[in-house]
């Protein structure tokens, strides 16, 4: 990319942002943490795999192509609605996996414990870890055991690494996107990220918000099997669905339309996002995905997708213009086109 | 969705933008108070469905941006404290003060919690006897009751340990002293909606008669706010000058007498600096005497507010319609969500972030 472009953040003049100290924003999923990792961890290690800049890693070893993938995991609460800390750890893990196309084969589990932490909740948590191991035909075969003082942790952080083969000849990456392509996402959004500060902050909406928390290796799979033509995949984490798509658009080097209308939000989401001043399309999702396919593929890509219960919702959201600056629109009920943008940092919630 | 989708209906907008071209013949200027209507209008692009000829243009309506960097600078003498938990509202905690933020103290150690009401900040206070817990009470007259409960709650239980750092302020003075501007060139106004839901509308009937500028009550939506629009265009082609309601299904002309009541028991009008807009008399809401043990600034013996420093920031051109936030020259340069130069660019309200989210492709 040319340093003239948008997306690139090395043309703002300040060191990461103005702050000298790690704020809670730097984990966000916005500009700031793109900040971070492009200015600080990528040099450290820079290195030709890293540049592949996707959710997980491919290598080839002994003629087979595997895909590797690490991330931590720190929520508050522990438990909510639709999940728990030990399946977000594991299902993050396995959608970081499936996001290459990779069947997921083996799991790291490290732990890191606050003294006083109780043992029935982290029994909860191991036997949630591994029955979605489990369940997407993985298992976790190594781990480690970390006590921190109290007071020196949230009860529990975790962090899960995956090794997952890849049984095609596909090059599903933000490399293999082409103009033209259709936007295709997996459900609604917002729900993760509702979830938790709903359970959080004690705000007593209405309607449980359940997290969409949720592996979605087995679709890939069955995508997989259906012989859809799948350019490139991104689950939606932090950041929510305009950050994905903004850093696909940047990596991959062009322009993107999305279509407001056409994205499914649950009534309650958006009546919590309006409450807090939130937009849904920048709330964390841990079940979620957008996908990349040729238009051809369309078709038979949502006759799949709606036959999976992790995709009954899915729907197309835009298209891949052509080569530009990595701009994405969004295009609202009303014909007006805005520019989407990075967030700065998490979203906080508004006064009134 | 009921209450949202309704207000956002394609076919009605674009049959109100027409009616509302349709009934234009001259050039006018129309102000939103809100920031909340700002954001709304440059979301959902509003002022792209209106006539070049009518401009609208932002007012001081954002609690978060018109807190002066002195009160700001106050907050962060707390919350760096030892013994302080200091309580704010979610998008207080990035506004800058003249040095730094809340965020970049909480990083630091302080103890910054982030809180949806100054309830919950009293229910803090109540399980920490041991520290002392500080809310910023910052707002307009949509959050000041809940403050002001809070305080009563607080000297009904005698919990000693809990004190305000406020900043309320008030709307209509601040709209009364943009329209009195020897350089004013706003026709009409869209009062905020939430405000006159515990207001009411009556405050602004003089100053629709003084000023000849017509205030139409506006809520949110992309359908209210264009209804607010209609009728202001309309009253300004009629040489009319009132105060009409166009968010019937939240305001009434009396407003919420008993938060107006809660208000008036513990808070009483002071002057206070708005940012951008110097002092402004009765513009602010202080403890009343009788509260004056919940003040923190007497509490923590606080020296007096300096003066704000003056920095390339030009917010408080763009709080009163003079400039939009493109037209400043550290827009979307040095001033940007990351390195705010003035709350208007970190504010979640705030008109330069709007601009910057939404809009930067205007610049």
């Amino acid at each position: 990319m040319s340093e003239k472009t948008e997306n690139t953040l090395s043309a703002c003049p300040m060191p990461i942002g103005q702050y000298t100290q790690i704020v809670m924003a730097h984990g966000g999923g916005g500009r700031l943490m793109q900040q971070l990792l492009e200015r600080l961890v990528r040099p450290a290690f820079a290195n030709p795999h890293l540049d592949q800049r996707h959710d997980s890693t491919v290598f080839e070893v002994g003629g087979n192509r595997l895909a590797f993938t690490t991330d931590g995991y720190v929520v508050k609460p522990l438990f909510f609605p639709g999940g728990d800390i030990g399946k977000l750890a594991v299902c993050g893990t396995l959608n970081d996996l499936a996001m290459s196309g990779a069947k997921p084969l083996f799991l790291s589990a490290a732990l890191v414990i606050e003294e006083g932490f109780p043992v029935n909740d982290l029994a909860r948590v191991l036997a949630s870890m591994n029955a979605t191991a489990q369940a997407a035909g993985a298992a976790i075969v190594t781990g480690d055991t970390k006590v921190v003082e109290n007071g020196k942790g949230d009860g529990l952080y975790i962090a899960t690494s995956g090794i997952g083969l890849i049984e095609h000849g596909l090059q599903i990456a933000p490399a293999g996107i082409r103009e033209g392509d259709a936007i295709l996402l997996s459900g609604d959004i917002g729900r993760h990220g509702v979830a938790i500060i709903a359970e959080r902050e004690g705000l007593g909406f209405e309607t449980t918000v359940e997290s969409d928390c949720a592996d979605l290796s087995g679709l890939v799979g069955q995508l997989l099997r259906a012989g859809v033509e799948l350019h490139c995949l991104r689950d939606l984490t932090r950041g929510g669905l305009a950050a994905a798509v903004l850093e696909l658009a940047g990596d991959a080097g062009f322009d993107m339309e999305l279509s407001e209308s056409a994205i499914p939000v649950a009534a309650p989401v958006r009546s919590a996002c309006e409450i807090l001043g939130f937009d849904p399309l920048y709330v964390a999702n841990e079940g979620r995905m957008v996908l990349f396919v040729p238009a051809s593929a369309v078709g038979r890509a949502l006759d799949v997708l709606h036959a999976h219960p992790l995709g009954h919702d899915a729907c197309l959201i835009g298209r891949v213009g052509s080569v530009g600056k990595g701009k994405v629109s969004l295009r609202n009920p009303y014909d007006i086109v805005r520019v989407l943008d990075l967030p700065s940092g998490e979203q906080l919630p508004r006064i009134c | 969705m009921k209450y949202l989708d309704e207000y956002r209906d394609a076919a009605s907008v674009k049959a109100l933008a027409d009616a509302i071209a349709g009934r234009q013949t001259r050039p006018w200027t129309l102000m939103e108070v809100c920031g909340g209507q700002t954001h709304s209008i440059v979301k959902h692009g509003l002022d792209r469905l209106l006539p070049p000829s009518l401009s609208l243009i932002h007012g001081p309506g954002c609690p978060v941006c018109v807190t002066p960097e002195t009160i700001i600078d106050q907050a962060l003498e707390l919350a760096a404290r030892p013994d302080v938990i200091f309580c704010s509202f979610g998008d207080m905690l990035r506004v800058p003060g003249s040095q730094h933020d809340l965020l970049t103290v909480k990083a630091r150690g302080g103890d910054v919690r982030m809180v949806y009401s100054p309830l919950d900040a009293l229910n803090l206070a109540r399980e920490n006897p041991e520290r002392q817990v500080v809310f910023f009470a910052v707002g307009f007259e949509t959050t000041a009751p809940t403050t002001a409960m809070a305080v009563l709650q607080a000297q009904r239980f005698g919990v000693r340990n809990f004190s305000l750092l406020v900043a309320h302020v008030r709307v209509p003075p601040a709209v009364e002293t943009l329209l009195s501007a020897p350089d004013n060139r706003v026709n009409g106004l869209l009062a905020a909606g939430h405000v006159c839901a515990v207001m009411g509308y009556t405050e602004y009937e003089p100053i629709a008669a003084r000023f000849r500028a017509p205030i139409v009550v506006t809520g949110f939506e992309p359908l209210d706010i264009l209804s607010g629009v209609l009728n202001c265009v309309e009253q300004l082609e009629e040489g009319r000058a009132e105060v009409e309601n166009r968010y019937g299904r939240a305001v009434t002309r009396e407003g919420n007498r008993p938060a107006q009541a809660l208000m008036d028991q513990v808070f009483e009008p002071v002057t206070l600096s708005w940012r951008g807009l110097d002092a402004i008399a009765d513009s602010g809401l202080g403890l009343r005497p009788e509260f004056a043990e919940f003040d923190a600034v007497r509490r923590f013996e606080l020296s007096a507010p300096g003066t704000a420093s003056a920095g390339p920031c030009r917010s408080g051109d763009v709080l009163t319609g003079r400039l939009k936030p493109f037209e400043c020259p550290a827009f979307g340069t040095a001033c940007t969500p990351e390195h705010p130069l003035g709350a208007t660019m970190v504010s979640s309200e705030g008109a330069c972030a709007a601009y910057y989210r939404y809009r930067r492709d205007a610049a």
